[in-house]
């Protein structure tokens, strides 16, 4: 089972987390404004790169807090761990 | 039983790829095959390249659990699945190769009164469809798979069921050997070790693929890469509303026949069928993360394996042989998406996600009508890209029995 490093508690097993998929996805500024097509960008279209990944995952069994992750989708490596407030790293 | 088929060596050539094509299918697994066996054998299209990174019918079409049906609710749905479902009733003999298609019948139980209703509401919409569908009590699935515990005292007690007479299963690897073979014999090249690393445009419209054995120009090029197509739609900067995740499946040892057809759960999750050679194959739900690994989780086995001990006591001695993961492309709707793409002459199938080995012929003569035509065809209409942004989704989640 993967060791997930949760920001708070330290690495706990997978099992303790929920995923939230795609980090980094801004709710649009001005709704009203947006096309159809932006609108299906929006709610249906999210990143699903072969490689490193930003996502969202949640402590929900521990400290029940979310943070963020940059991930490696081959091969499952999680390259960092970083708070919702911290900007997402840069990995090389 | 049928006989056994010949050793996959002898069934095809391992040519080296010409410079051009007039059509190029990416992906060399069971719907890639079935797409390039139906532009030879219906369009006469035999000017044909199947390109597979790997081996022939090595990604999902080695890791599915094989379950044929077609008891969707929607009329969308049931226009492509009842069509593949009618074609594999005569595959074996229009591909003149055992398939071991065995039509067992598929229970999909009920454990809630919500499940009931969803299912009666399911059969009714089969029975409008012309689709083979009833529904039955706890005692009838008693009747049918003995095996099962129907017992009111478990968790989540097995209320009832959907059963469809005509569903069943094949064997994945014969289908796939079946259609290469069928396929190279109407001229069809099958690329093997063959990577597609760019896909070449010019005012947008497609000119052909860069590969690991060099560039080849084609006329169409066509997807069918299931877990990986988001990756190749990226080549020609188009997005794709799909999420690749790993999916679980299992087997036991080797037992004496004792299941006789398959039973499927959506609320505890699993699926169950016995192959011909008597392993028990068990699917479980896919894992949340997205992943290209093909490898998951060891708790969603733990998990479907508790699932299945609940519903089978008498598999509790039963040792387990094997767990590998497929890469299934998930779309937003449970719905695959065929169809034309905004670029020329780029075809697109994908978004099968968990449930794209019953489509395999289906597809295959779908896709292969709207290459050749350059427009989709009937059953491939209502699954186009564009309904993401018209709204007109195809909501299958409750007639897929994988959780996502």
């Amino acid at each position: 089972m993967q060791l997930i490093p949760c920001p708070w508690c330290g690495p706990r097993e997978e099992a303790e987390f929920h995923y939230g998929g795609q980090a980094h996805v801004a709710y649009p500024s001005d709704p009203s404004a947006l096309s159809d097509e932006e609108w299906a960008k929006f709610v249906f279209f999210r990143a699903n790169p072969s490689g490193p990944f930003a996502e969202r995952w949640s402590h929900s069994a521990g400290c029940r807090r979310w943070f963020n992750a940059v991930r490696d989708t081959r091969t499952h490596d999680l390259l960092a761990v970083y708070r919702l407030d911290e900007p997402k790293p840069v990995i090389p | 039983m049928t006989d056994l088929p010949d050793h996959p060596d002898f069934l095809w050539a391992d040519p080296e790829p010409k410079k051009a094509y007039d059509v190029i299918v990416v992906g060399g697994g069971g719907h890639g095959l079935a797409t390039a066996y139906y532009l030879a054998k219906v369009h006469g299209i035999t000017n044909v390249a199947v390109l597979e990174k790997g081996w022939l019918a090595g990604g999902n079409m080695a890791r599915n659990t094989t379950i044929i049906r077609s008891n969707y609710l929607w009329d969308e749905s049931s226009g492509i699945y009842e069509h593949s479902l009618k074609l594999w009733e005569g595959l074996e003999e229009d591909l003149g190769y055992p398939i071991l298609f065995s039509q067992r019948g598929v229970l999909n139980l009920a454990h809630s009164l919500q499940d009931v209703r969803d299912s009666v509401r399911r059969v009714e919409a089969n029975k409008l469809n012309g689709i083979d569908a009833e529904w039955v009590d706890a005692d009838g699935v008693k009747e049918i798979c003995p095996i099962v515990n129907t017992s009111p005292d478990v968790r989540y007690p097995v209320l009832g069921a959907t059963f469809q007479p005509r569903a069943g299963i094949a064997k994945h690897d014969y289908v796939a050997w079946g259609f290469a073979r069928a396929a190279h014999e109407r001229g069809v090249d099958l690329i093997q070790n063959c990577e597609v690393t760019g896909i070449s445009t010019t005012d947008g419209r497609v000119t052909g693929v860069e590969t690991s054995r060099g560039r080849i120009a084609a006329g169409k090029v066509a997807l069918c890469a299931a877990g990986h197509s988001s990756v190749l739609a990226r080549m020609v900067g188009l997005d794709l509303p799909l999420m690749s995740h790993p999916l679980q499946a299992l087997v036991s040892e080797l037992l004496e026949p004792i299941h006789p057809t398959v039973v499927m759960s959506n609320a505890v999750h699993v699926y169950v069928s016995q192959a011909h050679k008597g392993e028990l194959v068990m699917g479980a739900g896919i894992d949340s993360y997205n992943g290209y690994g093909q490898r998951g989780s060891f708790h969603i086995i733990e998990q479907q394996m508790a699932a299945a001990l609940e519903l089978f006591p008498v598999f509790a001695r039963a040792h387990l042989l094997r767990t590998w993961a497929g890469i299934v492309d998930v779309s937003p709707d449970a719905s695959p998406i065929i169809g034309l793409t905004p670029v020329e002459n780029l075809f697109l199938n994908c978004g099968w996600g968990t449930g794209g080995f019953k489509a395999t012929p289906g597809v295959g003569d779908v896709f292969a009508a709207t290459i050749a035509r350059g427009k989709p065809h009937e059953y491939a209409e209502p699954f186009s890209l564009d309904r993401f942004t018209t709204g007109a989704l195809v909501d299958e989640h409750g007639a897929a029995a994988v959780a996502h």
